[in-house]
């Protein structure tokens, strides 16, 4: 985090040395996108503070721990595409979970649909790459991360047995 | 346009006085429901600003000849790798990969090569990668970043020729 502090304020430096007159420039280019996309950024916000109440960690446990292991997978998959976390909430909840008996792959399924699979980015997906786009890429990411998943399984010995 | 801001207005509203509400009730999933808006937002404000700062910057000071060389139709098996690596150092999640995606996109880098990136700055990000090898094991990690930039390679290749053909673009959000 701190390396991106230090690669935005030294880009800023450098920029200024070179010209001030650019530099306002890409300050307001900044601030034009971003207000641009702001709306859909709050509206994906509210869309995740809801889901996140309404999908509890005991909830995502229950479903990714259950006994028929593709039924596990397939539903990790599902809810990790629904939801919607930060990488400092989403990887320790695998982590318990992992510990908890939950498979690799079923774990696999749902951090990967997780960043990849977004539902609730679909406002801000959509407003860059269109509706129809933003369901083709986001059905194709699903099957990648399903691969994925059982490649994983394959190396933990966890598909056949 | 003019009903889906009238829409977008309620929404926000709704969702203000809901939350204003439940904390002057005391309505605990209220209550809830707004701290997770809190951490989230936090999360990304930590990103955001440094993220369109450096993208005002990069729409200034970066030629379009030279995206469009290494990043362009003709950059060939070349621009998706540059793709990879460069989403490999991207922080945030994949709602900064698009802003990111639409500045590469309008100083000439292809599509294949555009869908690349969002895909793997989804999942291929190296800070990420350490982190999360550190809860689930180096071997699952390595796993996903070995067998990922493949298939989102091809994928986005197809993807990207077959709308390149029907003349698609991004759009800029406004």
């Amino acid at each position: 985090m701190y390396i991106l502090y230090i690669v935005t304020g030294l880009a800023l430096v450098a920029s200024l040395a070179a010209s001030r007159q650019k530099t306002l420039g890409a300050l307001r280019i900044a601030v034009r996108r971003f207000v641009g996309i702001l709306p859909a950024f709050l509206t994906m916000l509210i869309l995740v503070s809801v889901v996140l109440f309404l999908v509890p960690d005991e909830l995502i446990a229950k479903y990714l721990g259950a006994d028929a292991k593709y039924v596990a997978v397939l539903s990790a998959a599902a809810l990790g595409s629904i939801i919607l976390m930060p990488g400092f909430i989403a990887f320790p909840l695998a982590g318990v979970l992992l510990e908890k008996g939950v498979l690799y792959m079923v774990l696999s399924a749902f951090t990967t649909t997780l960043m990849m699979v977004g539902v609730l980015t679909y406002p801000v997906e959509k407003a860059y790459l269109g509706i129809k786009v933003t369901i083709i890429r986001n059905a194709v990411s699903f099957f990648i991360a399903l691969v994925i998943a059982i490649v994983t399984g394959i190396f933990f010995g966890e598909v056949f047995g | 346009m003019r009903r889906n801001r009238i829409i977008r207005i309620t929404l926000l509203s709704g969702y203000a006085l809901f939350i204003v509400l439940s904390w002057v009730l005391g309505f605990e999933p209220g209550k809830e429901v707004s701290q997770n808006f809190a951490t989230f937002a936090i999360d990304m404000l930590k990103i955001v600003p440094c993220a369109f700062i450096l993208i005002g910057l990069f729409e200034i000071w970066i030629n379009k000849e030279t995206v469009e060389r290494h990043l362009g139709e003709e950059s060939g098996l070349m621009g998706y790798l540059w793709a990879v690596l460069l989403a490999g150092t991207t922080v945030g999640g994949v709602y900064i990969a698009f802003p990111v995606a639409y500045a590469l996109h309008s100083k000439g880098a292809k599509l294949g090569v555009i869908f690349t990136y969002i895909g793997t700055s989804a999942i291929c990000r190296i800070p990420m990668a350490v982190f999360e090898s550190s809860f689930l094991g180096i071997q699952f990690t390595i796993i996903r970043l070995l067998v990922s930039p493949p298939l989102v390679i091809i994928t986005s290749k197809i993807l990207g020729d077959y709308l390149t053909k029907r003349n698609y673009k991004l759009k800029q959000p406004s």
